[in-house]
């Protein structure tokens, strides 16, 4: 079973999320360049990530592997996490 | 044994690559492209005992796939020009993502050394890497620095030397991740396929994942390199793809990515300790205050505030001084010319005249980029990304568009290379087209003539005993602001018209704040100031003698220039006149030849052919023919209406007396619709030509010019013909 089945259930979109909030990478919609890019960064599914800071509806800051990154606006609509 | 090495340096953005290529060549570096596209390519040379090593900095990566300009070109350097090592630059207080691109580099079959750069601040952190143990695991050297501080510098470049002499043997040790028993085996398999098949020196296992994630960039490389198989494998390829797909329930290029950051995470378990938590506690607090929702944005407005205000402040009195010294310069030559004649007139007037103004003009820049490179520096420019997104948003433009756009106000051509970092094409056209629109420093020589010639200062209100506002600050404010609201507007319409479609979300990594060094800053404000000067010193130079050129032949025929030395002697002649009234007759005379001369010249004429059309703008023909120097590079206007009136003046005066002649001819109203035109109609040639190469098509610089002109038209137009209904 893949992680993405796991979460399916209580998954919801990133922009839900609230500063300080420790969530699970679920899936990303979209191409698969920017699927690609994401996991690049870090992001692949069951990764979990803190959100830092959350512009609304601006983008979001959130640490991942120990660094920052910065989702555009937009991109935390695509983008599916569960809570943990 | 050779000689003479070729080491590339790659890692990723932030890593600190520039300070270690900094480190390791000293001075002895320069800085082209690479060829066809516009990505900076940075040489520099270094010895190390009798060794000759050529470095070649990377564009800066966190992988090899081919999503961005700078990582196809990492990529074609690695595979086509081969070089000898291969030296990656870690961050150590960044590990993982960091070991992201070794993994890669190390699938790539490259002789490889790591450098584990700003290990001083990974130990600050508490962060204790045992360096041996990781190097054993990776396969890979891997060798400790401080880049800014020079340390273990020695030490790299020995390693690297030592990969250089048994290349073989350096890949042979280097350990590649394991796939997992679902994928492995089938990358196994494609890789002896590839090897059966095709002669990819050591690259095979490369190919075969690089196929497996669907990179369309290397399916073409295979074509070139074997085109009898590439059916075969690109087959082969897609049905492994398949069938793990099947499997793991997810793409495969994201289950490979995966596995990659599990065979770092293991490695990294099994080599780091980490005996503090909480690495980035201090970056953390500052980003609680500066990307706060409250406060974000009224800091951001200060610091961009504080940016002009530096600039201008410790600018204007440098360009001052160094106005001085060029009207100095421009008195000294004219004096110790041997005689007079076309040559002298080239000299004073084309080169000193010309591209003196130019130069003066580089405190402005130099402090401009310097500002900027605080920004970069210290890891704030990524932070105002994130406070303007939402305003940005707004136009159809993301937080990232920011940066090329400050960027542009020093100059556009450095702006427009900076919008490589938007991936979506969409963002970066809307982006290189508004560009222009950034009022950039080398309009500001026009500016400060005609605020000089039509508003002398005077202060409009002061509060709180400091601000001292001027007229002059005023308008030079507005025109600025002008252009910004403009370019919003063009942005917003051009997302609805030509570009549409939805923003491109993006992904963006913010690195740790840090104090930026005085070396790295003078290096990056150099390079910046050092592209401005070679435009003066090559294109504007070219353009101004050609102009040069322009307006002082065809000259006037003999019959003429001989009835202008009658009216003289006829004056001179005249006893009913007093000593003063023959002198205004005569300088009369004078300018009424120059006129004359200049009318009856190719450039004139020109400017009279175009003159109709830009009437309704309130421009006469002068006027119109110092524009068409603009184009070639905006400061030209002033050294062209300098041309148009000083050939033949008094040298010493010349600024105040072109001020002068300026203000006697046209009204305030015509001066200010000049600054306006000269905003927004069309781009310096140089940013016609850099916006054709990076947006790879002669269309969208062609829509870029003649945009801008037409807006530029309509709305000087509008401005004239209200103001003068309204009889200003």
């Amino acid at each position: 079973m893949s992680v993405k089945d796991k979460g399916e259930a209580t998954a919801m979109p990133l922009a839900m999320a609230s500063v300080g909030q420790e969530v699970t990478f679920h899936s990303a919609h979209g191409g698969r360049g920017f699927q690609h890019r994401l996991a690049e960064m870090g992001l692949t599914p069951g990764i979990s990530f803190r959100v830092l800071a959350k512009g609304s509806p601006g983008p979001f800051i959130i640490t991942v592997k120990n660094t920052r990154l910065l989702l555009g606006h937009g991109m935390v609509h695509r983008i599916r996490v569960s809570l943990i | 044994m050779k000689s003479r090495y070729t080491i590339a340096l790659a890692g990723n953005p932030n890593a600190g690559k520039t300070t270690v290529f900094n480190a390791i060549t000293g001075s002895r570096q320069h800085v082209g492209n690479y060829p066809g596209v516009t990505v900076e390519k940075k040489e520099g040379f270094a010895r190390h005992n009798d060794v000759e090593l050529n470095i070649v900095d990377l564009p800066g990566t966190y992988s090899l796939t081919a999503y961005s300009v700078e990582e196809v070109v990492a990529r074609n350097v690695l595979l086509e020009d081969k070089p000898d090592v291969v030296v990656d630059i870690v961050d150590s207080s960044n590990l993982e993502r960091n070991l992201y691109l070794a993994t890669q580099l190390a699938e790539l079959s490259v002789p490889l050394v790591l450098a584990f750069n700003m290990s001083d601040v990974a130990e600050n952190r508490g962060c204790n890497i045992d360096e041996q143990a990781l190097a054993e695991l990776l396969g890979v050297p891997i060798v400790k620095t401080v880049g800014h501080k020079n340390r273990g510098i020695s030490a790299l470049l020995d390693a690297v030397v030592a990969i250089a002499q048994d290349p073989a043997a350096a890949i042979a040790k280097q350990r590649r991740p394991n796939y997992g028993p679902e994928i492995e085996p089938h990358v196994k398999q494609l890789t002896d396929l590839i090897r059966q098949r095709c002669r990819l020196d050591h690259h095979d296992r490369w190919f075969a994942v690089k196929l497996l994630e669907g990179d369309e960039e290397t399916a073409r490389r295979i074509n070139r390199l074997c085109p009898a198989h590439t059916e075969e494998l690109l087959a082969e390829a897609d049905r492994i793809k398949h069938h793990v797909e099947g499997i793991c329930g997810d793409p495969a290029e994201i289950i490979l990515a995966d596995r990659r950051y599990g065979y770092i995470s293991g490695a990294c378990t099994e080599s780091v300790t980490q005996t503090v938590e909480a690495r980035h506690a201090s970056s953390d607090k500052i980003d609680a205050v500066l990307t706060n929702r409250w406060l974000g944005l009224p800091i951001f407005a200060l610091l961009m505030y504080m940016v002009f205000q530096f600039t201008f402040a410790f600018g204007n009195p440098a360009v001052d001084f160094l106005d001085g010294r060029l009207g100095e310069l421009r008195s000294w030559v004219i004096e110790a010319w041997p005689g007079q004649g076309v040559l002298e007139s080239l000299v004073v007037d084309g080169i000193i005249g010309g591209v003196g103004q130019v130069v003066v003009f580089v405190p402005l820049i130099m402090l401009l980029f310097m500002a900027i490179s605080i920004l970069e520096d210290t890891g704030y420019m990524a932070r105002a990304a994130f406070v303007i997104d939402r305003l940005m948003h707004k136009i159809g433009l993301h937080g990232k568009s920011f940066i090329p756009m400050l960027i542009g106000f020093g100059c556009t051509v450095p702006g427009i290379m900076a919008t490589r970092t938007l991936e979506a094409r969409r963002d970066r056209l809307t982006t290189i087209l508004v560009l222009p629109l950034m009022s950039c420093a080398a309009r500001m020589p026009i500016y400060l003539l005609i605020l000089g010639a039509f508003f002398p200062p005077r202060t409009v209100f002061k509060a709180l005993g400091i601000f001292n506002v001027t007229n002059q600050a005023m308008l030079l404010f507005a025109i600025y602001l002008i252009g910004i609201i403009l370019a919003i507007v063009c942005a917003k319409l051009l997302r609805k018209t030509l570009l549409r479609g939805e923003a491109m979300p993006f992904v963006m990594e913010l690195p740790p704040y840090r104090m930026p060094t005085v070396k790295g800053l003078a290096i990056h404000m150099w390079e910046r100031t050092w592209l401005y000067l070679r435009k003066a010193g090559t294109i504007i130079l070219m353009i101004v003698v050609i102009l040069w050129a322009m307006a002082t032949w065809p000259a006037l025929s003999e019959t003429q220039v001989q009835t202008f030395e009658q009216q003289r002697t006829t004056i001179a002649a005249r006893a009913d006149l007093g000593k003063e009234q023959i002198r205004d007759r005569l300088s009369e005379i004078d300018n009424a030849e120059l006129e004359a001369g200049l009318e009856h010249s190719a450039i004139g004429r020109i400017g009279r052919a175009v003159a109709p059309v830009l009437r309704p703008c309130g421009f006469d023909w002068k006027i119109s023919t110092a524009m068409l120097g603009a184009f070639a590079a905006k400061e030209v206007f002033v050294g062209q209406m300098g041309l148009i009136y000083s050939v033949g003046a008094d040298a010493d005066e010349q600024s105040h007396l072109l001020r002068d002649r300026l203000a006697a001819e046209y009204s305030p109203l015509q001066g200010f619709c000049i600054m306006l035109f000269c905003l927004i109609s069309m781009p310096c040639m140089v940013t016609v030509v850099v916006t054709a190469r990076e947006s790879g098509s002669l269309k969208w610089a062609l829509l870029q010019v003649s945009y801008l002109t037409v807006l530029a038209w309509v709305i000087t137009t509008a401005v004239y013909q209200a103001g003068s209904a309204l009889g200003m």
